[in-house]
């Protein structure tokens, strides 16, 4: 009788316990899906994971950011993308005077950090791959696409 | 990301029994809103954007339109562009919104709700021209810092909301007032909290006009959250960054407001024109109010191939920030001689107004149509670029398409 009920009662326990992890399974299951919906139905987003795309270069071109493959491309990504995107800099063209008293505006007015002795690398990368061209006061029209318009 | 996907895929969760709805939804989202931590990278279906829009910037997202996107007399969301120069809001607690109002010459601190606004004060509805003050800047020589924005940073949509100038009256303010600086929800890119990405507004005067709008909705909606749901300032005619998003505080101030962004080179051009290039002190550069005269060709896209002997039909929008836009005008031969379109009377103030024409092409060959607005002072769009500024603002060069007669 009385090791019955003590079966019983760990049968009850086991099942309790059985529950609760699955209740905690469950739960901890709907907030991972919460964070991270895409999990649901995108097999391609997982298999792009595995790949490390960090070093990935085509053309000479870092496949990630965008940045021109060169010399102080790595230094550059590590101090100049983490407040904005890579395309705030890949769009713009300066000279290394430009570039420079735009670090000085983003350390004055940005928060962005002492450089060190990487400024002189970044600014020598940047002043390399994205110099101004000479515009002119207006361009030919470009990259026109041709289509027959009825 | 698929939200309605992702609801439905949850809700087989949930009629399984084991939770009810409300831990995992129990934000209550606003209708279109995404909460942005939980962005997928596509940045098209996130705003409700055109694919045919382009990226320029992704950390902070700036979006703009191509000229033939721009067709619509109404811009709808799907092609207006979105400058940021933060992070847009996580949270929108529209319900609990409140907009406090201070500064060195309110009569007293007041806050109101969102829904005080809304019930307090007669609405209205403006179509209202923004342009950000850097569309046309990819264009300068030598090129100027920032986002490259070649001609689709503007918009012309319906704004409802109540007039700026109205609650001014209702909580009253000293004579001292000379202009209104805004503060938002949005937050700066390095993460400080203490530093506001933008904080700009505009004159009393300006302030105090009638299409100058506390707005709430776009084009009958709720205003989407890039375009700062669930309160912006809209000032029609000024560089959109005067139109402040997400505002949750508004500075009567008795000087000019000094936010972030209202210093320095940042909406400012110098006083006194300059050679391209050159350094310009801080003290030399003036704060940008109207924006200049501008028309875009949206119809055909760049690029037509028509046969001799047909009509090109073209149409577009043309406005002048403050001013109306008297007249437009189109040259198919680089300027030499200059025909008149047919232009419309804008809905109201600071509404664009739209032209259309039809052209003969006299041979074969390759031709550009110019497109030039004149205002109503009789001032025009250059042709080439005009007075170059160190952060190339208000390049308001006459657009061209190309076309081939074949």
């Amino acid at each position: 009788m009385k090791n019955n009920f003590e079966d019983q009662v760990k049968a009850l326990s086991r099942t309790l316990l059985l529950f609760l992890f699955l209740l905690v399974f469950l739960i901890g299951g709907l907030f991972y899906f919460k964070m991270y919906p895409e999990k649901l139905h995108s097999k391609k987003e997982t298999f792009k994971e595995i790949v490390d795309v960090d070093t990935e270069i085509e053309n000479g071109i870092h496949i990630e950011t965008g940045f021109v493959a060169d010399e102080g491309m790595e230094v550059t990504i590590q101090n100049c993308t983490n407040c904005h995107s890579a395309k705030l800099v890949t769009q713009n063209r300066m000279s290394k005077e430009g570039w420079k008293a735009t670090i000085k505006w983003m350390q004055e007015t940005q928060n962005l950090w002492d450089l060190g002795s990487n400024e002189d690398l970044i600014v020598s990368y940047l002043a390399k791959n994205y110099a101004p061209v000479a515009k002119g006061r207006r361009q030919n029209l470009e990259d026109i696409e041709w289509y027959e318009l009825e | 990301m698929d939200r309605r996907n992702f609801t439905g895929k949850m809700s087989l969760v949930i009629m399984a029994g084991i939770l009810g709805t409300d831990i995992v939804f129990g934000h209550s989202l606003p209708k279109d809103y995404l909460p942005l931590g939980l962005q997928d990278t596509d940045p098209f279906k996130l705003f409700k954007k055109d694919r045919q829009m382009v990226i320029l910037n992704d950390k902070p997202w700036n979006i703009e339109a191509k000229a033939h996107l721009l067709n619509d007399k109404i811009t709808p969301n799907e092609f207006m562009f979105i400058r940021n120069n933060g992070k847009i809001p996580q949270k929108i607690d529209a319900a609990n919104w409140t907009l406090t109002i201070d500064g060195e010459s309110v009569r007293e601190k007041k806050i109101y709700s969102l829904k005080d606004l809304k019930t307090k004060f007669q609405q209205y509805t403006y179509q209202l021209t923004l342009e950000c003050g850097g569309n046309g800047r990819s264009e300068f020589n030598p090129p100027a810092k920032g986002n490259q924005w070649t001609v689709g940073a503007v918009s012309c949509a319906n704004w409802t909301g109540i007039r700026l100038r109205d609650m001014l009256n209702d909580i009253g303010y000293k004579s001292d007032a000379v202009y209104i600086g805004y503060h938002a929800a949005d937050t700066h890119l390095s993460g400080d909290p203490t530093k506001e990405p933008i904080s700009r507004g505009v004159p009393i005067s300006k302030a105090l006009q009638e299409e100058t709008l506390l707005a709430f909705q776009m084009n009958g909606e709720d205003i989407p959250l890039a375009h700062g749901y669930p309160l912006r300032l809209v000032c029609g005619g000024w560089p959109a960054s005067a139109s402040g998003k997400w505002i949750n505080r508004l500075s009567i101030r008795n000087e000019v407001h000094d936010g972030a962004k209202m210093g320095g080179s940042s909406y400012r051009v110098p006083c006194e024109t300059v050679a391209p290039g050159a350094k310009v002190e801080n003290s030399s550069m003036c704060i940008i109010e109207s924006m200049p005269v501008k028309s875009l060709i949206t119809t055909p896209k760049s690029g037509a191939l028509i046969k001799m002997g047909n009509t090109l039909h073209i149409e577009g929008h043309a406005w002048a920030g403050e001013l109306t836009v008297s007249k437009m005008e189109y040259s198919i031969d680089f300027g030499s001689t200059w025909q008149k379109c047919t232009l419309e009377k804008p809905i109201n103030r600071l509404a664009w107004q739209h032209f259309k024409t039809s052209i003969s092409f006299p041979k074969k060959g390759y031709y550009e149509v110019w497109a030039r607005a004149t205002d109503q002072n009789g001032k025009s769009q250059p042709m080439v670029l005009p007075g170059w500024n160190p952060k190339g603002y208000l390049n308001n060069a006459c657009h061209r398409i190309a076309i081939k007669v074949v």
